[in-house]
């Protein structure tokens, strides 16, 4: 390697403090600059934080936005989930790898172009889409996407690719000048908690009038409940936060929203990020933080600079920094920590494990991050939506949110829905409310089938739809993923299960495994080679892949398979065949044979064929 | 009584399950006395002639002739036995699942040092069984009932197993006589 | 605190346990067996196998890492469990190359020492026969990744141990591997002395040249099952 590039990475590591916790950010900093992070600045790296190699190379082969194969200047990941495969991101990608000459996964020869595919990036009411480099390209068509790749190969030097890519800026902050995206807000329903009109500052001042346990009692009289999926109730985790040791605390808001077919945080980051910095403040102050974390997923890279100019605004109006609001003792700043592609990063030790530099592996429990957070310190993580919750319930008061929504499960909850309806985008409905009202809402036309909840939730059928969508019935972090006639759930199952398998950690067993073999089933079972017995084996295989996984990501992610076993069984038994004579049907003799014939040239003598 | 009838084969194997199987000593005497043997590399009967009590299957399936005895085998076989490693999991065969199949057919018919083809071609002779593009263990090709692993599994395992089945038991083998070695 | 004793219940039995200990060393510790594999006496826990999945009060936990806690009711050997450890196993083998006919750790091996007590004849999985690399580079070690379970017993021990960093994770879900502190094996400090070695179940990681001094058939679990120093064996346990 050439000393350049060594001493580019060592200043990369100064302008970090040389903080070997600071990894994650280093290395998104050098491989931007360098287009990849290969052996020799790996060596660089370790030598200069003092860490082995291997562990910095377990955290590049970690991430999917980092990597030791050189890229492409410009990075095109097209989103490959499920709402963006239902409107043709396969056409998509059809028209990106002729026009490029490179298939996915590879980097054309003059290293301009790279394609890869992304799991959901937050775009599934916008898709098909794609991020090219930072820059969000919603609403691409194929022909669109052959357009934008014809001009960009005319601008061998691109210094403002936003400004050559962007035509048109969607709604609202989306035309900031320091975010200038085409994304769309597409808010359809506002609802009274996140999304209503409100001045900011109140909820802040009442909670710094109030001592931090009033602030606490507060937040549990509203009985408000963890947004991000759990349902953890918020006022008892901070309550465990703030009694972990004295000393350094941390508020962490988890902005990863990587649930495919969930974008309501962005919405809000875009929209509201007041609302979120005042509530991390409001949580900083109950727990007894001095500092807060924004975990922003990579995806939403194109919102940093942004959130990063509200934030020093907030710093000037004494809204951060020392002395809170002029209230003596109580220092409060945030740190934005940007993530680098992967789903499990969401699960909060992972994201502790992605905040600290390492690799996102999830951490054996106990201790919880209430105990040994960031940093071995107590921390809480919370959820955007959560967070943006806390300060209208200090300024409108517990009472008035817990009469919004049912007596279980208060408050409003974002929906983002997305798939076969004519009113996609995001939705604030109080909790409680009946799955088909809003399907009606959202103008989907005799749904077949709706994703409640993302992959790791249920997929129900219409028997479902008067059930309500709160903590106890329908829970969701806030994906509503709609399938109208002639969508197949077997064919959705299976495309969820490849996301299971690309966003494993792989330390346990069953999820590393589990999920391969779950896949294989089912898609032997969709190829017309399965047998009764197979829908059994799914069951217990998926049962067992719950019940031993180590974190939520396994715990949750045969749901695709046992939610569609139970609400489209008749769709599985359907494809199944009855073997004749002992043969096992899975056994795909034509297939296991075909390259043999291509190879020799000729056909089966056994078999005739 | 007609005695029961018990069918072995060899598919992608070495032969040494058979080869374990008269290591059984003078209790092959016995197994003569108990049963009549059909298709067996010890008769050398080359086709199944009927219905067979037991079959014992050696060697998983590399090709289609390998696929072909087998479900020969399972069409005629009240009770059929995946015996030693090879027919359980591939065994020493299943080392080329690793490699791809174009690289198999090159190294055996175009590449190897001792490989003599002027054609440069790999053959098309219908003699040669076409290759499974991988070693598949035989449960994954027909439903099997019992599995005796070992490489190959010892006398005992297979005396033991063999008395059990001509009993009417499943043969239960205990700790000692489970080996994948 | 630390004189206070623990009580709780497995499979119906009381034992006496003291705080601060993992549900494993208190049951291990009452001549229970709790089947693990990742779990090494002596290196921290690091809970990856599953394979000591027990119910604590019905939730299931990995025994492993959960400490005990005052009126904990713990299934252990239940015919579910059984069979949650029997498919973890076969997950394992299904996942991997586990050629054991050649394998030099074939008597010694624990993965395979566990297939042998559970009494699996034949893996109730297709086999994936995944591509993963080998490293002979070493003088005085092997790595063959065909034969990893991820168990980071050599990730461990290296650090804990030895005072080294030899091994680390590369990778993530079915793409997850071991990988070494240099280029290859013989770009790292290692040494065939070193803990870690000998710290692999499985034949993931051998000595070079000592190869079958002990003949296959009077190996560690040719003698005995897994897990019989601390309860022995019924038939599929
Ligand atoms: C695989 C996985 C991914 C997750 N992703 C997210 C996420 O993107 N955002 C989020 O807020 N919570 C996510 N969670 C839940 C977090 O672990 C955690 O419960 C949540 O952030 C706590 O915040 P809350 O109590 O406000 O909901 C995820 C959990 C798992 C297991
Ligand atoms: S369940 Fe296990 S393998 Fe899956 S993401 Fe969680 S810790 Fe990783
Ligand atoms: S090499 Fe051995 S000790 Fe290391 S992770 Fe693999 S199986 Fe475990
Ligand atoms: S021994 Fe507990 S998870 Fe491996």
């Amino acid at each position: 390697m050439t000393t350049t590039a060594e001493q580019a990475a060592a200043a990369i590591c100064a302008e970090h403090g040389d903080d070997r916790t600071r990894l994650l950010d280093i290395l998104l900093a050098v491989q931007r600059r360098h287009g990849r992070l290969d052996d020799g600045i790996i060596d660089a790296l370790a030598a200069r934080l003092g860490i082995p190699r291997v562990d910095v190379a377990g955290v590049v082969s970690f991430y999917s936005f980092l990597g030791d194969e050189p890229r492409g200047r410009i990075v095109i990941r097209l989103c490959n989930d499920v709402p963006d495969l239902m409107v043709g991101a396969d056409k998509v990608a059809e028209g990106l790898e002729e026009e490029l000459g490179i298939r996915f996964g590879e980097t054309t020869p003059d290293g301009r172009f790279t394609l890869e595919w992304a799991s959901c990036i937050g775009m599934s009411d916008q898709a098909p889409a794609a991020l090219f480099n930072d820059v969000v390209v919603p609403n691409l068509g194929p022909g669109a996407a052959r357009r934008l790749v014809r001009e960009l190969k005319l601008h061998p030097e691109v210094a403002d690719l936003r400004r050559l890519i962007v035509r048109e800026y969607g709604d609202g902050k989306n035309s900031h000048d320091l975010v200038r995206a085409a994304v769309k807000n597409n808010i359809r329903r506002p609802g009274e908690v996140i999304l209503a009109d409100m001045a900011h500052g109140a909820g802040l001042r009442k909670a710094l009038a109030m001592s931090p346990a009033e602030v606490i009692r507060e937040v549990k009289t509203a009985r408000l409940r963890g947004r991000g999926g759990a349902g953890f109730p918020t006022g008892m985790k901070w309550e465990f936060t703030r009694a972990g040791d004295a000393g350094q605390r941390y508020l962490v808001c988890n902005a990863d929203e990587g649930e495919p077919g969930t974008f309501k945080d962005r919405v809000v980051l875009t929209e509201r990020p007041d609302l979120l910095f005042e509530g991390m403040t409001i949580a900083g102050y109950a727990i007894g933080a001095s500092r807060g974390l924004l975990y922003l997923r990579g995806e939403y890279a194109y919102l940093r600079e942004y959130l990063e100019h509200v934030l020093s605004e907030r710093r000037g109006q004494g809204l951060l920094g020392e002395g809170v609001c002029g209230k003596a003792g109580f220092d409060f700043d945030i740190r934005i920590q940007l993530g680098a592609g992967a789903y499990v990063c969401g699960e909060e030790s992972a994201l502790i494990s992605s905040c600290e530099g390492l690799r996102g592996d999830p951490k054996n429990r106990p201790p919880f991050p209430a105990q040994r957070g960031y940093l071995g310190r107590p921390t809480s993580v919370n959820n955007v939506e959560t967070l943006c919750c806390v300060p209208r319930i200090l300024e409108m008061g517990s009472g008035w949110f817990a009469s919004l929504g049912s007596r279980k499960s208060t408050g409003t909850k974002l929906l983002s829905v997305s798939g076969d309806c004519t009113r996609r985008g995001v939705y604030e409905v109080p909790l409680g409310t009946r799955l088909r009202a809003v399907l009606e809402m959202c103008g989907a036309d005799e749904p077949v089938a709706v994703q409640v909840g993302g992959p790791s939730g249920q997929m129900v059928g219409p028997a479902d739809f008067e059930r309500e969508i709160c903590f106890d019935d329908l829970a969701t972090g806030g994906a509503l993923v709609v399938f109208g006639a002639g969508r197949d759930p077997l064919a959705i199952a299976s495309q969820y299960l490849a996301f299971f398998i690309h966003e494993s950690c792989g330390y346990c067993t069953p999820c590393r495994v589990g999920n391969v073999l779950l896949k294989e089933r089912l898609d032997r079972i969709r190829a017309g080679r399965g047998e009764a017995a197979d829908l059994d084996y799914l069951q217990t295989l998926g049962q067992t892949v719950k019940a031993a996984s180590r974190c939520g990501l396994g715990q949750t992610s045969p749901n695709p398979v046992l939610s569609t076993l139970r609400s489209f069984r008749s769709a599985y038994e359907a494809l199944l065949v009855t073997p004749a004579g002992g043969a096992q049907p899975g056994f795909d003799l034509e297939g296991r044979l075909a390259e043999a014939k291509a190879l020799t040239g000729r056909g089966s003598v056994h078999f005739g064929s | 009584m007609a005695k029961p009838r018990v069918a072995t084969a060899s598919l992608c194997g070495c032969f040494g399950c058979h080869m374990s199987l008269l290591d059984i000593d003078d209790r092959i005497l016995q197994l003569v006395e108990l049963v009549d043997f059909d298709r067996c590399p010890i008769d050398d009967i080359k086709e199944i002639t009927g219905p067979v009590d037991i079959g014992l299957i050696e060697g998983g399936c590399c090709n289609e002739e390998n696929v072909k005895v087998l479900q020969e085998f399972r069409r005629h076989c009240k009770v059929l036995v995946s015996v030693g490693d090879c027919a359980i999991n591939g065994g020493v065969p299943a080392l080329r699942n690793l490699v791809p199949l174009r690289e198999c057919y090159e190294e055996a018919y175009l590449r190897g040092p001792s490989v003599d083809n002027p054609s440069g071609r790999i053959p098309d002779d219908e003699e040669i069984p076409l290759l499974l593009d991988r070693v598949v263990p035989c449960h994954e090709v027909v439903r099997i009932d019992h599995f005796l692993p070992g490489c190959p599994p010892s006398a005992d395992t297979l005396w033991a197993a063999l008395t059990a089945l001509l009993a009417g038991r499943a043969p239960e083998l205990p700790y000692e006589l489970v080996k994948y070695d | 605190m630390t004189n206070a004793t623990i009580t709780l219940t497995v499979d119906g039995r009381q034992i006496e346990t003291r705080p601060g200990q993992t549900i494993l060393e208190a049951t291990e510790a009452a001549g229970v067996y709790v089947p693990r594999l990742c779990w090494m006496k002596g290196l921290l826990p690091f809970g990856s196998c599953r394979v000591c999945t027990v119910r604590v009060n019905g939730r299931p936990q990995a025994a492993c890492t959960q400490p005990v806690a005052p009126g904990m009711v713990i299934e252990n050997d239940t015919e579910e469990l059984r069979a949650l450890r029997r498919d973890l196993i076969d997950m394992l083998f299904v996942e991997g190359n586990h050629f054991c006919m050649f394998c030099e750790k074939s008597g010694n091996c624990e993965l395979q020492a566990l297939a042998y007590r559970f009494g699996i004849a034949a893996p109730g999985y297709p086999f994936l026969f995944p591509q993963r690399a080998l490293d002979a580079s070493h003088p005085g070690i092997f790595l063959d990744r065909n034969r990893c379970v991820l168990c980071a017993r050599c990730v461990r021990a290296s650090r804990e141990l030895d005072g080294k960093t030899v091994f680390g994770f590369a990778g993530r879900g079915a793409g997850r591997r071991i990988a070494v502190n240099g280029e290859d094996l013989a770009h790292t400090d290692a040494e065939a002395t070193d803990r870690a070695v000998a710290a692999c179940p499985t034949g993931s990681l051998l000595v070079k040249r000592i190869g079958y001094a002990v003949p296959v058939g009077r190996r560690r679990y040719d003698q005995e099952p897994i897990g019989s120093d601390i309860e022995p064996a019924a038939a599929g346990r």
